[in-house]
């Protein structure tokens, strides 16, 4: 039986790797993204500030400044195209120093030679008028209008979603352990990756394997490359404290980045961080007490009185940082057929559409693949209950009765939305999936009254999935043991239940 | 296709908004005091709130002079609010509470409706201070719940969240779920508390802790939580007096499971939404002495109110909001009405945080009424205050005051015959 042969596999379920799948899918090929985790979203583009910003920040010339630029200006469409939430809020970059306004003239000069729009400074005076709560110390800001602020999980979602329905297949649970080049008589050379879910072939590779694309890429290559894990910290805050300020906040940028912002969320909470912490651990998600000191330290210097007792979470993220702050997106130079989209830091979501443009060009380069004559572009989102209006409630309500019976109080989800998250392709498999999909479990109880009922909800919607069974994010992360009294009457066959039933002898 | 989306509009004399036991004993005593007209909106499948999960016993000894298990409990009053059939929707959940008391619900049954109320009684109870709350470092795994939700898990749908389980807080539900986990097979290392005291009720810390050789570590916090798919293990740290953790004290505890019980929360988003003034301190509604809020016609009660520590009183206090509504809506056919004019405070000092009703009507008081409240610190051999102006109408010695267990005292119309206009009643602890 002949094997399957892809024409191209993307190796990581990102924003990246879900906007080059959907970019893939616009042709005619056979097309495979592996994800290392259970779900789409689960590393770097999960934890991070969900900024999509302006362009103003890298240098000029640079791959960042270009794609960042390029893709803002493709969001306001995507999101109708893909129902995603984003909101065009615009940011500030405020200067707390008169010594420092030359430096935010420069960023302004910069943000014009990328080739950003409606750029301005506004003084004291106005900026006040923006944002009341804005530093004492504050001078003058950069306002940049174009700035925007989207849900991550809902825009990686949507892009995998579209890939999906336009033919592209996912396989989760799949890390890649290798990857090599396999010859062939007469025929051109494949890709052979190596997976715990198998093996695949085919003829072009992505790497979009975020902090992890170093692994890959050096697996195939002999010039090497070096992503270090940045460590971003953040504090997120009720949405009783969402309004505390209505643009997103910057300090000037230092060399480590952007600094602590502040800004509203999509959802209307609070969002203050984050940190940037150079660390080995390449799942050194954790939070420190440092950390979440700096972020209160730092974010008070540009914005005053910020309600931290109203802090629902706090949680951190890891950029791809690679040495050169620049992304690394090109076929790799000794490995024909291995396509890098590497470094994909900050901006990097904000980039994402451009990404998936940039590396489906390089490509169908190498490929030559006709239109995909059958391409729909457009996804239905799952609707949103929050600030619906009730004729329109009642609407969907007629159509299914489920969306009329709340399970997230906090954040107003109903069970149609959590079963409609389940049945999506891809679709949510652990509780981490369904909050994602429809922004359950992220109110001010934190999941503390929802978290039983979600749970049945899975196991009734996934076929492979009982009670027991159901994680948090995927294999390692059950939420619970087993039955009660497991271990106490009988002997178990589970074998971390031995001290349980010694104890109880 | 539906061609109409209409929204259905019902009017009600009073709306009670949660069918746990605040909700279920004002309902049935609204109804007893004349009231014909009373729904109750419940967003579970069935009456009867938290006490469902709470199988343990130890209610009703107040209110019963017997010795309840939860359900137990509820169901003396689900058959109560049968009996007088009272009008309920399950599965019910409030949108929002407009200050001219009209009610958004929606249920998949009925769809987005709305009620007309003369009056309403908040009665949504609490919910549990998440981790988020105590930025607790580390990583963020399955495995970590508060104490609530892990009896949910034990007790109504059979399953055991852990193994081996670390408890941070000793709020009651934490003491009640250490005894029950451990009997249902795990292991329960530690309690470990912020304070230098327990948040919980005295008899819980004996039935609970010591009699399972549980160890409660007072002056104690979790610093780091590990692993990155489920909990492997807790970090403790002791804590200085201004609670921050003690460097060098920290002890490794290997563990799958993490459970919070660090305090309660009224959930008043409801509330804010109708314009009802909170109190900073309960982050419940400052009530009268009808246990009406700052918006008139709203009435509060139960643990949406303040938190309380026995469901016994959160029945006698709903009832006493129940009957306070139905005369509202009596008095309010009637043309008649309390002015707020002559409302006075009551104000709390020396160790007492709060008092319930914050403020009291003397003229139109019931003959008397009751005040609760918790202190601040744990104190001993002092006195409960009670001055009416310069007159000190009660003085009432208590071997041991402590925050975890809520006071009251009876205040009786007459105490406050005379009281001038400028007048305050003071509640305050005393040494002598």
């Amino acid at each position: 039986m002949a094997e399957t042969v892809y024409d191209a596999l993307v190796v990581g379920a990102g924003v990246s790797g879900c906007s080059i799948a959907r970019e893939f899918s616009r042709l005619d090929g056979r097309f495979l993204v592996l994800e290392a985790e259970d779900d789409v979203c689960s590393g770097t583009s999960k934890a991070n500030s969900a900024i999509v910003h302006a362009g103003f920040d890298a240098q000029t010339g640079t791959l960042m400044a270009r794609l960042n630029v390029e893709g803002t200006s493709l969001f306001p469409e995507l999101s109708r195209e893909l129902e995603f939430g984003f909101r065009q809020i615009g940011s500030l970059v405020v200067c707390t120093n008169e010594a420092d306004l030359p430096a935010l003239q420069a960023l302004l000069e910069r943000g014009h030679a990328n080739g950003v729009h409606d750029l301005r400074i506004v003084g004291r005076e106005e900026l006040v008028r923006m944002e009341p709560n804005i530093s004492d110390a504050a001078v003058a800001a950069l306002w940049a209008p174009t700035a925007g602020i989207c849900d991550p999980f809902e825009l990686t979602d949507a892009l995998a979603e579209n890939a999906a329905a336009n033919g592209v297949e996912f396989r989760f649970d799949a890390p890649v352990t290798g990857a090599r080049r396999r010859k062939r008589d007469g025929e051109p050379a494949l890709w052979e990756v190596t997976t715990p879910k198998g093996t695949f072939l085919s003829h072009v590779v992505v790497n979009a394997a975020g902090v992890h694309a170093d692994e890959l890429h050096n697996m195939v290559s002999a010039s090497r490359i070096s992503i270090t894990p940045r460590r971003g910290q953040y504090e997120l805050l009720d949405t009783t404290a969402g309004d505390h300020v209505r643009h997103t906040v910057f300090m000037l940028p230092t060399k480590m980045g952007k600094g602590v912002l502040v800004t509203p969320t999509i959802h209307g909470n609070l969002l203050v961080g984050p940190t940037a912490e150079d660390i080995p651990d390449k799942s050194g998600t954790q939070t420190t007490p440092d950390g979440l000191a700096e972020v209160r330290r730092k974010s008070a210097l540009t914005v005053r009185d910020i309600p931290f007792r109203e802090t629902i979470t706090s949680f951190s993220g890891l950029r791809a940082h690679q040495p050169g702050q620049e992304f690394i997106i090109g076929e790799v130079e000794d490995a024909p057929g291995f396509v890098d989209c590497a470094g994909i830091e900050s901006p990097g979501l904000s980039a994402s559409p451009a990404i998936g443009r940039m590396v489906a060009r390089i490509v169908n380069g190498i490929l030559g693949l006709s239109p995909n004559e059958g391409f729909v572009p457009t996804r239905r989102g799952i609707p949103n209950l929050r600030d619906i209006d009730p004729e329109d409630w009642q609407r969907l309500i007629q159509e299914d009765p489920a969306y009329g019976t709340i399970v997230c109080r906090c954040c107003r989800v109903s069970e149609a939305q959590i079963r409609d998250a389940c049945r999506r392709v891809p679709g949510a498999r652990s509780l981490d999936g369904v909050k994602h999909r429809t922004g359950a479990c992220m109110g001010r109880c934190q999941a503390g009254f929802c978290t039983p009922r979600i749970m049945e909800i899975i196991s009734e919607e996934v076929a492979s999935i009982d009670l027991a069974h159901v994680t948090k994010s995927g294999p390692g992360s059950r939420m619970v043991v087993g039955p009660d009294k497991q271990g106490l009457a009988t002997a178990s066959d589970e074998k971390d239940d031995s001290r349980g039933g010694e104890r109880n002898a | 296709m539906p061609s109409t989306a209409t929204i259905q509009t019902l009017e009600r004399d009073i709306v009670v908004v949660g069918g746990g036991s605040a909700g279920l004993a004002a309902a049935i005593s609204a109804r007893d005091a004349g009231c014909e007209s009373v729904l109750v909106l419940e967003r579970e499948p069935q009456l009867g709130g938290i006490l469902n999960q709470c199988i343990h016993n130890g209610f009703g000894l107040h209110a019963f002079k017997e010795e309840l298990t939860g359900p137990e409990y509820a169901a003396r009053y689900i058959s109560q609010a049968r009996e007088r059939q009272i009008e309920h929707m399950l599965r019910t959940t409030v949108l929002d509470i407009a200050d001219d008391l009209t009610v958004t619900a929606v249920s998949a049954e009925r769809g987005v409706f709305r009620i007309r109320a003369k009056a309403v009684v908040l009665a949504m109870g609490c919910r549990e201070c998440p981790r988020g709350a105590l930025d607790i470092c580390g990583t963020r795994p399955a495995g970590v719940y508060t104490a609530g939700t892990a009896q949910r898990l034990v007790n109504i749908d059979g399953l055991m969240p852990g193994r081996e389980v670390v408890i941070l807080g000793s709020g009651d539900i934490g003491l009640i779920m250490a005894r029950r986990l451990t009997l249902e097979g795990a292991h329960v290392a530690c309690v470990a508390e912020l304070m230098p005291y327990s948040g919980g009720l005295k008899r819980n810390i004996v039935q609970c802790l010591d009699d399972f050789g549980i160890p409660l570590l007072l002056s104690h916090t979790v610093v780091n939580v590990e692993g990155t798919k489920r909990v492997e293990a807790v970090t403790i740290a002791q804590v200085d007096e201004h609670l921050k953790p003690i460097p060098g004290t920290e002890v490794r505890y290997p563990c799958d499971t993490l459970l919070l019980s660090v305090g309660l929360l009224p959930e008043n988003e409801l509330s804010r939404q109708a314009g009802v003034r909170i109190n900073p301190i309960t982050r419940g509604a400052f009530v009268d002495d009808s246990l009406m809020t700052s918006v008139p016609g709203v009435f509060a009660c139960g643990n949406v109110l303040h938190v309380h520590d026995l469901v016994d009183y959160v029945s006698e206090e709903s009832a006493h909001a129940g009957a306070s509504a139905a005369r509202y809506v009596r008095q309010l056919a009637e043309g008649a009405g309390r002015g707020a004019s002559d409302l006075v405070p009551v104000r709390v000092a020396g160790g007492i945080r709060y008092s319930v009703p914050a403020f009291v009507s003397p003229a139109n008081m019931d003959e008397k009424i009751t005040l609760r409240f918790r202190v601040g610190a744990v104190y001993q051999n002092r006195y409960v205050s009670l001055y009416v102006g310069d007159r000190r109408v009660q003085h009432r010695r208590k071997q041991i005051l402590a925050p975890g267990e809520m006071q009251e005292l009876t205040l009786r119309r007459e105490e406050l015959a005379g009281i001038a206009p400028a007048d305050e009643i003071r509640l305050l602890l005393e040494e002598e």
